[in-house]
């Protein structure tokens, strides 16, 4: 009889994955858009510029990976968070679902955005 | 001779004793895991920051400024703020564990955990750097 295949070695790559990129881009995004432009450190680049870069299709793929393993990352570790912190484990099909349908909406909108970009 | 034992086809369960849903604030080693699992809300609102960003650059300079301007509030600073607190702690709990996490061998001699913790930091300097002249500069 065929054994049936567990999805957690996929999702633990894609939170391993989704950590180093969270790790080594969030930040810089972050600082730049949510602090430094915002409070005056630095000049706000203007939408033109924003714009053009966006129809880069090098940069499209770069914010949708960007997005998408980030979102799988944060859906990986807060589904134990809440498992271990709120000792919620009996309630898994519904964690399951929030946590990784979230990732999956972020990820179809990234792709949504990304694909309209005029 | 007693009673005869009761069986059941199911599997008894074991002891186990209960722990306080407040068991993460007893000690700091607790606190500070619970607290690095929390960062991850905080990398999950960077990027939904990151795609009203894209969605207001598509519609248009009008919505781009209007979605500045919400960035410039008050709480939407505090709050990019202590995210970005919660993402920094994220990178650097992510870069020290990476030696254990990864057996780098070049040669065959494995690279020692202190260079592979160095390397993840330089990449990040250069990334951080690099994003940033794409964005403002380039």
């Amino acid at each position: 009889m065929a054994q049936k295949r567990s999805a957690e070695p996929l999702l633990w790559a894609l939170f391993s994955i989704g950590g180093t990129v969270a790790a080594l881009l969030v930040p810089v995004h972050l600082f730049l858009f949510g602090l430094a432009i915002p409070l005056g450190w630095l000049e706000d680049p203007g939408h033109a510029r924003l714009l053009a870069l966006l129809r880069l299709p090098l940069a499209r793929l770069y914010l949708f990976v960007l997005c998408s393993l980030a979102l799988f990352h944060w859906a990986h570790r807060f589904r134990f968070t809440l498992y271990d912190g709120l000792q919620i484990k009996h309630l898994n099909e519904v964690v399951f679902a929030f946590c990784y349908g979230g990732a999956f909406l972020g990820t179809a909108a990234a792709a949504y955005l990304l694909w309209n970009v005029p | 001779m007693s009673e005869a034992p009761i069986y059941t086809e199911y599997h008894p369960r074991w002891y186990r004793a209960k722990i306080s849903t407040y068991w993460w604030l007893g000690r700091w080693p607790y606190l500070k895991f619970t607290l690095r699992e929390l960062s991850s809300i905080a990398v999950a609102f960077s990027v939904v920051i990151t795609l009203f960003l894209i969605r207001a650059v598509i519609r248009g300079p009008e919505a781009y400024g209007e979605f500045q301007s919400r960035l410039r509030t008050p709480w939407a600073i505090a709050a990019a703020a202590v995210a970005f607190g919660f993402v920094l702690f994220h990178t650097v709990t992510w870069f020290n564990s990476a030696a254990q996490a990864m057996v780098v061998r070049v040669k065959g001699k494995r690279v020692p955990g202190a260079v592979v913790v160095a390397a993840n930091y330089a990449a990040w300097l250069i990334l951080s750097g690099v994003v940033t002249w794409f964005l403002l500069g380039g």
